[in-house]
Formats: structure tokens, sequence, C-alpha cells
């Protein structure tokens, strides 16, 4: 395996930094990442979440993948959990992801053009 | 599904929900004998044999939400359309091997596609698994093992996301390499 010594160093810069990441601290998003969401295109988005954090190095927000909820026909689903509060996004392409975590998840504002209610079968 | 990696990418979901700690990926690729194998094996669960004789069934899932299952069904249509084969090998309690053979040169035989998000997805995975990757493009052979990045990582967990960029790193670049050197 190639430059082991690189992720060294970032091991040594990630001991001294304090990391906090508890279940219920900070934002979670979840990404739904079964059959169905993945040939909806849920990978791109879910790897734009993980750049967006890693790029501006948010060390409370953390993504996940999960199983199917049942309303395969409107993949990609993302849950934004933060404290008690849901919010479930529905066709969620890299475009909406974006502004999910310019608006949402930094802005603190809910993308309303995507919420599930609006798609509501 | 249009790339192999996303195939991949469902087929370990299920290895993940039969509670296994280890994935195995084997990729071959052999140009002058024209095929493209894929092996997926874990020691998660297993299935009993009724299961097994069910498996690729797109009526038959495990999940509650809803009632087909098309992962599997998909990766052995995507295996057969390209002159291939398709075969599951599976022990109760002691893990399932998954293997697809593909012409290397059919037109319906997708590209692998970004298998570093895929494996990205497998690592961020809520169980802490352990995943082996071996890409073997005509003898050239790239690996990659989480189990020495833990190693070397001590207590920091594979969610930092400095580490993940790390690995995606990795694993394009090796990929890369392997394919750059043999021509």
């Amino acid at each position: 395996m190639k430059s082991l010594d690189d992720l060294k160093k970032i091991r040594d810069a990630s001991q001294s930094k304090v990391t906090m990441r508890g279940k219920n601290v900070g934002t979670r998003i979840l990404v739904g990442m079964a059959t169905c969401g993945i040939s909806a295109g849920a990978r791109p988005v879910m790897n734009l979440f993980v750049e967006e954090i890693a790029k501006r190095d948010l060390n409370t927000v953390t993504v996940t993948p999960v199983g199917c909820i049942g309303e395969c026909a409107i993949e990609p689903i993302v849950e934004v959990l933060q404290g008690e509060k849901r919010t479930t996004y529905c066709r969620v392409d890299e475009e909406v992801a974006k502004r999910i975590f310019n608006e949402h998840i930094i802005g603190g504002k809910v993308v309303n053009d995507n919420v599930i209610g609006k798609y509501r079968l | 599904m249009n790339e192999l990696s996303l195939h991949i990418l469902d087929i370990c979901q299920n290895s993940i929900k039969a509670d296994a700690n280890l994935i195995t990926i084997i990729i071959e690729e052999d140009i002058n004998n024209n095929f493209y194998k894929i092996i997926i094996g874990d020691d998660g669960n297993g299935m009993s044999e009724k299961t097994l004789s069910e498996f690729s069934d797109p009526f038959f899932t495990t999940r509650s939400t809803r009632k087909v299952g098309m992962g599997v069904p998909l990766f052995k249509m995507a295996a057969k359309m390209c002159n291939g084969s398709f075969n599951v090998d599976s022990i109760l309690e002691k893990g399932t091997v998954i293997s697809a053979i593909f012409e290397h040169n059919h037109i319906d035989r997708a590209p692998l596609g970004d298998i570093d998000e895929t494996l990205m997805i497998l690592i961020l995975n809520e169980r802490d698994i352990d995943v082996y990757y071996e890409h073997i493009f005509n003898n050239k052979k790239y690996i990659f093992d989480t189990r020495e990045i833990r190693k070397v990582l001590n207590n920091i967990p594979f969610t930092d996301y400095s580490v993940i960029m790390w690995i995606k790193d990795n694993i394009k670049n090796g990929i890369k390499n392997l394919q750059k050197e043999v021509t």
C-alpha cells in the first residue's frame, strides 16, 4: 500500500484534535443505500456529502449509509437528523444535495422544494 | 445500474445485513483470456439450502418494507447478459461467496466505475466492518485492506474525514497505476 506515511501524518493530526462524535451530537445525514437508492443515484450524493464535510473540516456532521424505507419510487432519500428534528428529503440528486448541504446543514434552513411531503404518493 | 462497482456496493450491503465482520472483494481482469471476474465473500450468517434456492428470485427478500429484492437478480442478469456465469455458495453460520464472470470485451459489460466511492461507503457503514479489496489486472495486483490501515490508525476512527479522503485517494491511484503499468 502506498504512502502509509501520509496516513500516519493524518493520524497524528487527528489525535491532537478534540473529537466529539457521539450518536446524538451534531448533525447526522442518512442516505438510503439499498438497491433502489443505489440505482437512483444515491452513491454520488453520499460522496458529495463526504467531500463537502472533508473540505470544510466539520467534525460535528456525519454521513451514514442506511437501508430502504419502502418509498423506492422517490429515491434517493436523504434524512437529516439534528437533535430531535428529522427532515426527510426525496429525489435528491447532486444539485439538491449541494443545496441541502449549504442551506440546511450550514445555513439551518430546510430546503422545502424536496422535503418528502411535496411528493406524497 | 451502469457500473459494476454499484452492483458490488449493493451486494455488499447484503453481507453487512448478514452481520459480516470481513468482506472480501476480489476483481480479476484478464484481457488475454477475455474474462472479468468479481468474487465477493463474507463471513456473515450464511444461508440455509432453502434460502439459497430462493436467493436469486426477485420476489424473495428478507426485508419488511417491500416485497421485492432486486439486488442479486440484477447482478446475475448483468453477468448473464455478457455471456458470463453467476454462482453463489453459502454455509449457514460460516458465510457466503458470490462470484460473477463476465466476458471482458463484451459490449454490454459495464465499466467498473468509481470503486473508491463504493469502498468508502462500505467503510462508513454504521457497523464497523473490515474490507479487503484485491484487484488483479493481467497479473499485476493492487491490494487494499482496512485491517492494515487500522494498525496504523491506532484509535482514530475511519469516520475521520481526512482518513476517508486518504483512503479514496489511495484506491483511485492504486487502480490507475495498475492499468498504466501494463499498457
